[in-house]
């Protein structure tokens, strides 16, 4: 398998060609816009057999996958940030017609203030809209997950959309070496698409996302909820193909020296390798800390990460995000995959990251010092880690 | 782990400095990750791009705040913009100079010049006002830090340069070939 020096927006593009999606609607955005860039190149360079379609807005380069996806046909996009959310209506659209579209984001803050940095606001904002979600670590986690991505969303127990995340710029636009699949093998992986639904065809007639009185509404959504509760099984299922076939693990949420843990990070997304590099550093100090990975959001995997975090005394969970009005999203559901535990761990919140601000080594070890005085006594269940809370507190006051 | 902070105008091509510099590196069997400063470039305007290198997997993803050695493509930045930020203390400063290592005034450092300017118009890379000089000063890198040998620079010229890649190989050969060592 050929080893190829890409930017993350170059590994999901490689894998759309790799998975011969048919149709690409997009529309430009930072920091996604390498994406349509390099599916024009590649169609144009006769490297892959597609339709791109320049489409006119983000709202317009869904729906328009949505219309191609309906013909049978595998379908991608790409965007971020405001993109995603002028989309946001038409996401539920995909998910609630059972669409099988990929979409990749480079995950990035929303305005206001306008913002184009890290930050994953925007897919988590989009939680509830029925997409499947993965997020990456590095690009080759970029171009493995978005074939994964399609094998789960078209599965028969599944047919849901899925986006898959990355970082913006720390991994949309940093080049690492990736090790790129075969043709060959990827098309044994993930297959013919197999159509065992209706498609848009005029010699067989049929209605999509039609109107539908309170006697079914409900019935359709609870049909939905069940699809993606079995998409848990089936994405283990596929990455455990996926490891056959390549020879790379994955999990919806994977460990990393937490065994005789006492302090656990939970983190998501690019700013992962940072805090596994910052568990070694502790444990040669004889810190008893380690970290879990989430890679899959949604579903949430609650019965995974409390396996993986209920032997720790302190649970250090890191959002690059905020509910104002209550917490971060993975230390909520975090705290409620806990519901039915008799012993859980304190869990504590910290807010990183967000906008594009670096998240450094030196954080992580801020993160652990609060979660050590937490196992000590008293914390705070919510920590901003590397504010100015003296220039925040002269304009709103203190809490 | 060996970081590098390359130091340009919007332009001169050192983000693709940055990319070959890392292709090269990986070519010689080590982790890699090459990424421009984060945000909006402009042709002119000051631009910064990085390479870390290391002989096992590289984890991290943040910022580099202190490089083992800066690359200055455009001196005349040296007015407004302090290169010297953070670099280590016994760090490599390769510029791209008509002058000699001694007519600069850095303690602690050790300082390689190349007139990679004179290099680069010479093959006709860019134009006389705007040379782009990002292939000649990676074979200054070569000589000076030898971490990454200059095959490997020219071979991931000829893969990675998006025009002229026989041109921007001899770029960087002969800018080895003039590159005077301070030290």
């Amino acid at each position: 398998m050929p080893m190829m020096m890409l930017r993350g927006n170059e590994s999901t593009a490689y894998a759309a060609k790799l998975a011969r999606v048919k149709v690409i609607p997009a529309y430009p955005i930072t920091p996604s816009t390498l994406f349509p860039e390099k599916i024009s190149e590649l169609i144009a360079n006769g490297e892959m057999e597609a339709e791109f379609l320049p489409v006119e807005s983000e709202h317009s380069a869904l729906s328009a996958a949505i219309g191609a996806a309906a013909t049978g046909v595998r379908a991608m996009t790409a965007t971020a940030s405001q993109g995603l959310a002028l989309m946001h209506e038409v996401l539920f659209i995909a998910s609630g017609m059972r669409m099988p579209i990929v979409m990749a984001i480079g995950n990035r803050a929303l305005s206001a203030p306008v913002n184009i940095w890290a930050d994953q606001q925007d897919t988590i904002a989009e939680r509830d809209s029925g997409w499947i979600q993965f997020y990456a670590e590095t690009n080759q986690e970029a171009l493995d997950l978005t074939l994964i991505a399609f094998k789960v969303a078209e599965n028969d127990k599944v047919l849901l959309p899925a986006m898959m995340g990355m970082d913006a710029f720390v991994l949309t636009h940093t080049m690492e070496p990736v090790n790129v699949p075969e043709q060959q093998d990827v098309d044994e992986f993930l297959g013919e698409k197999k159509i065992n639904y209706p498609v848009l065809d005029p010699e067989k007639p049929a209605t999509f996302g039609a109107f539908v009185f309170p006697e079914h509404y409900m019935d359709i959504r609870y049909s939905q909820f069940i699809a993606m509760e079995h998409a848990r099984s089936v994405i283990d299922d596929v990455f455990n193909e996926f490891e056959k076939k390549f020879g790379r693990r994955y999990s919806k949420v994977s460990g990393f020296m937490v065994d005789d843990a006492e302090i656990v990070f939970v983190t998501m997304g690019s700013m992962t390798g940072t805090a596994r590099e910052t568990v070694r550093k502790l444990r040669e100090k004889g810190e008893k800390v380690g970290l879990v990975k989430i890679t899959v959001y949604r579903p949430f995997p609650k019965e995974e990460i409390v396996s993986l975090t209920k032997n720790a005394k302190v649970v250090a969970v890191v959002d690059r995000n905020i509910s104002p009005g209550f917490a971060g999203a993975i230390f909520t559901e975090t705290v409620a995959s806990y519901n039915n535990e008799k012993k859980r761990p304190k869990i504590i919140d910290f807010i990183m990251g967000l906008g594009g601000r670096d998240v450094k080594i030196e954080n992580y070890e801020q993160v652990y010092n609060l979660a050590k005085a937490a196992l000590r006594g008293k914390f705070k269940e919510i920590n901003w880690i590397d504010v100015d809370e003296e220039a925040v507190k002269e304009v709103e006051g203190t809490l | 782990m060996f970081e590098v902070r390359f130091h340009g105008r919007g332009g001169q091509g050192a983000v693709t400095a940055a990319n070959i510099l890392a292709t090269a590196a990986f070519l010689e069997g080590n982790d890699v990750q090459s990424f421009p400063f984060f945000g909006v470039e402009r042709r002119g305007a000051p631009v910064e791009a990085y390479t870390r290198i290391d002989n096992k997997r590289i984890d991290i993803k943040m910022y580099i705040y202190n490089p083992d050695a800066i690359v200055v493509l455009d001196t005349s930045l040296m007015e407004k913009v302090d290169v010297l930020k953070g670099l280590k203390k016994g760090g490599y400063i390769i510029l791209n100079t008509q002058k000699k290592p001694e007519d600069f005034d850095f303690k602690d450092y050790k300082v390689a010049v190349v007139d990679a300017t004179d290099v680069a118009v010479n093959l006709g890379l860019g134009s006389r006002s705007s040379p782009i000089v990002n292939t000649a000063i990676l074979g200054a890198y070569a000589k000076a830090i030898g971490n990454v040998k200059i095959e490997s620079i020219v071979q991931a010229i000829k893969s990675n340069a998006p025009t002229r890649p026989d041109d921007n190989a001899k770029a960087a050969l002969e800018s080895y070939n003039r590159t005077i060592l301070g030290w």
